[in-house]
């Protein structure tokens, strides 16, 4: 018998988009395109489930079995390093992770660097590759506001467009990793599971080459 | 009445013993120095330490496979078996804080051959069979591993690399890495293979031979098939996977590695290997080869045992007669469970309750 597969999806546009790759390659679920408050969604005869969770989320689930596949952020997967296996790049949800600053600014070395961020262990990393000392400041949101405050030094973000930094005086220095969103999936599902998992990873598969 | 995790220990430990393993019952403690010398061997390298009042710097237990090598002969044609039931401490990944962990698990140490090799398999696949029938248990080859990344020519930090990859069975970065170090069709290859074959042993055995060249990556794929040909005879067919994704630490792991899982527990239940570098890192010559059972893992799903019905609750008061209730409870069915309690217990069903007072045990009410 099929065995259902739980899916989580990013919250958001970047979801959106995830679900309409899942949809063209046949994983289609009609109840998660009406307008309603339903948290889960089901097509019973494709034997999957859907949910959309917040997607710095989606790690956790996956990781600990609350759904077997989910789509995450490169970010997200750097930052919290969950024990998943990632099958797949999905080539969306296009972006960078850098270090930003205000125009004028130049690393001067002397003295600690304060970095404002969302992805403190990324940052981390980042700086302990180069001998750099660095104070990180953990932010949740609205990180460009800490160097014009001079709450920091520069800031460790994702960026996409660059418009966000570019009014407000601020501009990239340095790029720190590429992102894109990556197909997840939980380890012991993958045993328990796989004809399943591995037929929706070949579609979705496919539907990356098609792009 | 027991719960999974307890019947589990109990089982294991008479398999063990069939076999000849006799237990080994440690300290709590150990002298920190010997997990500063073997950090990456563990799991979580934060340890709890203190001071002992000699000034000696100790640590509460993270592994208890370093403390049993520690303590293992190293006599010629000599082998040691025991198994262990051991609490230790570890930090949790969710809560980064220390927890006790139940750990139960074996060791072979000494001067083994493939007998011993295959007969602590062996006993790792039918440890998850006495937890679940429905398990599965991934094995690799580090000698294949490290024999492939070796012939590949790869300096220490990208073999880091693509262990990473080849752990998260990322196929797509490691092609972009064998592109970065501009790694010929058969090398980027043979890497892309050990990622994405996986799955029954006799598909993989024949997938992996098209691409590998080299006489030592073939005679650690000979090994690692032969054993799981061994498991498949023993009656597991269909429960054995070769995933190379299972190694982790070269350092360390020098033959066969597995991981071992069961339907319903999001996580690996036993992990084991053979780690003879181990050894050879502690200055020792013996050979050495064990895994380990998480069983705390299995009490998490007792959901159903968590609330049992008590046969008889019998309420007190003040003035209650103590000779009269326990002439009472005496009278009682010996079988039956049995609360005493001032209050109604919250949380807790039961099939009959009593109300003891002034010398004697009413019923006052009872469900079927």
């Amino acid at each position: 018998m099929k065995k259902t597969v739980n899916i989580a999806l990013p919250k958001g546009r970047l979801g959106e988009k995830v679900y309409n790759m899942f949809k063209a390659a046949g994983y289609e679920c009609p109840s998660i395109e009406e307008a309603n408050r339903k948290l889960i969604f089901e097509n019973e005869e494709k034997c999957i489930r859907y949910f959309w969770v917040k997607p710095s989320d989606v790690s956790i689930y996956v990781e600990r079995g609350a759904a077997d596949i989910g789509v995450a952020g490169k970010d997200i997967i750097l930052e919290y390093r969950p024990d998943v296996y990632e099958l797949l790049d999905l080539n969306i949800g296009k972006c960078r992770m850098a270090v930003a600053a205000k125009k004028d600014f130049s690393d001067s070395k002397a003295s600690t660097l304060r970095v404002a961020t969302k992805f403190p262990y990324i940052a981390q990393c980042f700086y302990d590759k180069k001998c750099r000392d660095i104070d990180i400041i953990n932010l949740n949101g609205s990180i460009e506001l800490a160097p014009i405050l001079n709450l920091s030094d520069v800031i460790v973000d994702i960026v996409e467009t660059g418009s966000t930094l570019r009014e407000n005086d601020l501009e990239v220095i340095e790029d720190v990793v590429p992102i894109s969103a990556r197909l997840i999936v939980n380890k012991v599902s993958y045993k328990f599971k796989n004809d399943e998992i591995d037929a929706i990873v070949s579609e979705m598969a496919k539907q990356v080459e098609n792009k | 009445m027991m719960r999974r995790d307890e019947k589990a220990v109990f089982a294991l430990r008479e398999l063990f013993e069939k076999y000849g393993y006799t237990r080994y019952k440690m300290s709590r403690f150990e002298e920190y120095d010997l997990y500063v010398a073997n950090k990456d061997f563990l799991i979580s390298d934060e340890v709890i330490t203190f001071t002992d009042r000699s000034g000696r710097l100790l640590a509460m237990k993270p592994d208890v496979t370093l403390s049993i090598i520690k303590n293992a002969p190293d006599v010629s044609g000599e082998v040691q078996k025991v198994y262990y039931n051991e609490n230790v401490y570890r930090v949790s990944g969710g809560t980064h804080s220390f927890c006790e962990i139940m750990q139960t698990g074996l060791e072979c140490i000494g001067d083994l051959n493939d007998y011993e090799i295959s007969e602590v398999v062996l006993l790792a696949a039918q440890s998850l069979w006495k937890i679940s029938k429905d398990f599965i248990l991934d094995i690799s080859h580090m000698g294949l591993i490290s024999s492939v990344l070796e012939n590949c020519t790869l300096s220490k930090k990208d073999k880091d690399k693509v262990v990473k990859c080849l752990q998260s069975k990322n196929a797509h970065e490691l092609a972009s890495l064998c592109k970065a170090l501009e790694l010929d069709e058969q090398k980027t290859n043979k890497l892309n293979s050990l990622v994405v074959c996986a799955g029954a042993p006799k598909k993989v055995y024949k997938a992996l031979l098209q691409v590998l060249t080299e006489e030592n990556e073939i005679s650690a794929l000979n090994e690692l098939f032969s054993i799981c040909e061994l498991l498949e005879s023993w009656g597991y067919e269909g429960k054995i996977n070769v995933d190379l994704s299972v190694g982790n630490d070269l350092k360390y792991y020098s033959g066969v590695v597995f991981k071992g899982y069961i339907e319903g527990i999001p996580a690996s239940i036993l992990s084991g290997g053979q780690y003879d570098k181990l050894l050879k890192k502690m200055g020792r010559k013996s050979k050495a080869i064990g895994f380990a059972v998480y069983t705390d893992l299995l009490s998490r799903q007792d959901t159903a045992d968590a609330f049992p019905v008590i046969d008889n609750v019998i309420l007190r008061c003040d003035d209650t007669d103590t000779h009269a209730l326990i002439k009472f409870i005496k009278s009682l069915p010996e079988e039956e469970k049995l609360l005493v309690t001032a209050s109604l217990p919250e949380g807790k069903r039961w099939k009959r309750l009593y109300r003891a007072e002034n010398g004697v045990v009413k019923l006052i009410e009872e469900n079927s």
